[in-house]
């Protein structure tokens, strides 16, 4: 889907300091090597399975389903993996790349904590160094992430500058990588950032719908109707949805995180309510004003509150292969509670907005239908969080 | 020959930069004054962006103060107007892709030629980006400046041949800062430059003292100086002219 230069149709590209053209040169040029280098899939195939616990279930949510009362609606479990969210895959291959490349030590970005507490995990697993940039303000939202990192052996560094979110979390890693280059590996958490990081981390997160392919294939004896993953920088979703891109019969659904409504400025909804710009390395839809100064964007979601999206998404929605629909506060806190009822699952915040399109559009479809939803991670994180919401204080 | 080649020919060149609005358009315009009055040889013109990825915690500072302060695009064009009037030396916008991009880079390269702005600095553009912007620059006469890092390496040659104005040599690793050392083997860096090209190289970040300047203006054509020229806005505000002016005479003198 990409040409040489990391262009995904107009978005994407490098929009990066000089300082660190070589790096991503280099990077892209390691890339291409390993990824058709049998010892390095050997490796990753390993870590993937005996580490990180995959595959991962695709499980028939047989309650939800009779209790929608339309199509079947199927949970791709990337809770489940190792670290409690789909972010593994990427760091397992990244961390690897970096080993390779000779790279000691690893920093990383971080909202909700999940790419944060897998890097620190995939350091502490390779024996390298691992410092993570993480909002001041998501650094109070998620404590016990913050704990599990430093526990990890990772050094966590908060970050006080603009919003003090995702997006600054961001900015501070690019601007630490800018500043240690030869022994320091950028392991970016979503498909976003200059080329070739939206490919890398896609190609890692494919995993997940090869898998949904061969394990629905097994149950159903054929494809998916829809497919819906929640959308911030887009990794899970994309991951969920690149095998599929080909089968267009299969509907793909992003989710952005609307926070209190696309019609408020209190939203991270970058496709429904952004436009194009140039930011983070990257071409794509953004939050901003018409003067191009990126929006502070707000989410109750930590992992989804990001000004932008990453560029293979963008040209899905140019090109109408894939919707991207909001879903606010208040629907995502009810489909967490729905499903942790329902099922016995409690989803990711971040998750929980894909289980509530999924409540929404299940119901219009027929039985002999079949909806996909990825649980990208589990929600034992946003417990006191969501307790607050419902206005119970508890101690973490 | 670009406008931008005055600025080297009065000796070595001593290149201030500022961010537009910070806290005021008009103190802002006051330090220019100052500026060319004790020998500032070309002005970098910062337009301020929320989320600026190559700058250090005191160049943000400015342009969050500058963004709160209220200054638009729009209203640094017309600042520029009114400070061209009395401002004849060079001048340079800096300020990353996205406020051009979503300006319309043709709109915003029309205004710059009409309003007398010789080049821009957008410090998210690499050689490999450059096209989008460069054709739109070269017909409306606008440099656009290219950089060269202390890891380009193999970079600088291709670099250097299809540089405008001036290159802009940054001197070490990171993002913009005062640094008390400079490690870097900026000759070698220079020489290869030379060896592909006539445009003049400054070099810019981590220079604050006047022995840094003097030690630059050895070994390029000028030197660019930012976060030492904000912390004095920093520290006095509205008040910062006249020691604006002192510090560049301090530096323009240094590099004698």
């Amino acid at each position: 889907m990409t040409n040489q230069n990391g262009r995904f149709g107009i978005h994407g590209g490098q929009y990066i300091p000089e300082t660190l053209m070589n790096a991503v040169i280099e990077l892209e040029e390691a890339y291409n090597h390993y990824k058709n280098d049998p010892d390095f899939n050997r490796e990753l195939s390993e870590l993937f399975n005996e580490y990180a616990g995959r595959p991962s279930r695709l499980y028939y949510a047989e309650k939800m389903t009779k209790d929608l009362g339309g199509a079947k609606i199927y949970l791709k479990r990337e809770d489940l993996n190792h670290t409690g969210a789909h972010k593994v895959n990427n760091v397992l291959g990244q961390a690897l790349l970096a080993k390779k490349m000779g790279k000691t030590r690893l920093i990383a970005e971080t909202g909700a904590g999940q790419h944060g507490v897998a890097t620190a995990t995939a350091a502490a697993l390779f024996g390298m160094e691992c410092v993570v940039f993480m909002g001041e303000e998501d650094t109070k939202r998620q404590a016990l992430n913050v704990y599990r990192m430093r526990l990890l052996g990772a050094e966590v560094i908060p970050v006080k500058s603009g919003t003090a979110t995702l997006k600054d979390a961001v900015s501070e890693a690019m601007r630490e990588w800018t500043s240690r280059i030869a022994d320091t590996h950028y392991c970016l958490g979503s498909v976003m950032g200059p080329h070739p990081f939206p490919t890398i981390v896609r190609d890692f997160q494919a995993v997940i719908s090869k898998e949904i392919k061969e394990q629905i294939m097994v149950k159903e004896g054929r494809l998916p109707d829809a497919v819906i993953a929640c959308v911030g920088g887009g990794s899970n979703a994309i991951g969920s949805f690149y095998n599929f891109i080909e089968d267009k019969d299969v509907q793909l659904i992003g989710c952005e995180a609307a926070g209190r409504g696309i019609d408020t400025f209190e939203t991270a909804a970058t496709v429904n309510t952004g436009s194009i710009g140039i930011f983070h390395g990257m071409k794509s839809y953004f939050c901003q004003d018409k003067y191009g100064q990126i929006a502070p964007v707000y989410s109750i979601s930590a992992g989804l509150d990001y000004p932008g999206v990453g560029p293979e998404h963008a040209y899905l929605y140019d090109i109408g292969r894939a919707q991207y629909v909001p879903v606010t506060d208040d629907e995502a806190v009810d489909a967490f509670e729905y499903l942790a009822k329902t099922e016995g699952i409690i989803p990711a915040i971040e998750s929980a907005h894909a289980v509530a399109y999924a409540k929404k559009l299940a119901p219009t479809m027929s039985k002999d239908k079949i909806i996909v939803i990825t649980i990208s991670g589990r929600g034992d994180k946003d417990c006191a969080a969501i307790a607050r919401y419902r206005g119970e204080d508890i101690n973490e | 020959m670009s406008n931008i080649a005055k600025a080297f020919e009065n000796g070595k060149a001593f290149i201030p930069f500022i961010t537009c609005g910070d806290p005021d358009l008009e103190t802002t315009k006051k330090c220019i004054i100052e500026m060319v009055k004790n020998g500032a040889d070309l002005v970098e013109l910062g337009i301020p962006f929320s989320d600026p990825t190559a700058e250090g915690p005191v160049i943000q500072g400015a342009n969050i103060r500058a963004l709160s302060g209220g200054v638009t695009t729009d209203s640094i064009f017309e600042f520029v107007r009114d400070l061209r009037e009395s401002v004849k030396i060079p001048l340079v916008f800096m300020t990353y892709a996205n406020v051009v991009f979503s300006y319309g880079a043709e709109k915003f390269m029309s205004n710059c030629k009409e309003l007398g702005i010789d080049g821009i600095i957008l410090p998210d553009i690499p050689y490999e980006e450059k096209e989008e912007f460069q054709s739109v620059c070269d017909s409306y006469g606008v440099d656009l400046v290219s950089m060269i890092a202390p890891t380009s390496e193999n970079r600088i040659a291709m670099i250097a041949k299809e540089a405008k104005g001036f290159i802009y040599v940054v001197s070490s690793l990171g993002v913009t800062g005062t640094r008390t050392n400079i490690n870097t083997d900026l000759e070698s860096i220079v020489k290869a430059i030379r060896a592909n090209t006539d445009v003049p190289c400054a070099i810019g970040f981590g220079i604050s003292k006047p022995e840094q300047a003097a030690a630059m203006s050895k070994i390029a054509d000028g030197a660019i100086v930012g976060s030492a020229i904000i912390k004095i806005l920093e520290k006095y505000g509205k008040e910062a002219a006249p020691y604006i002016g002192e510090y560049t005479k301090s530096m323009k003198d240094a590099m004698k």
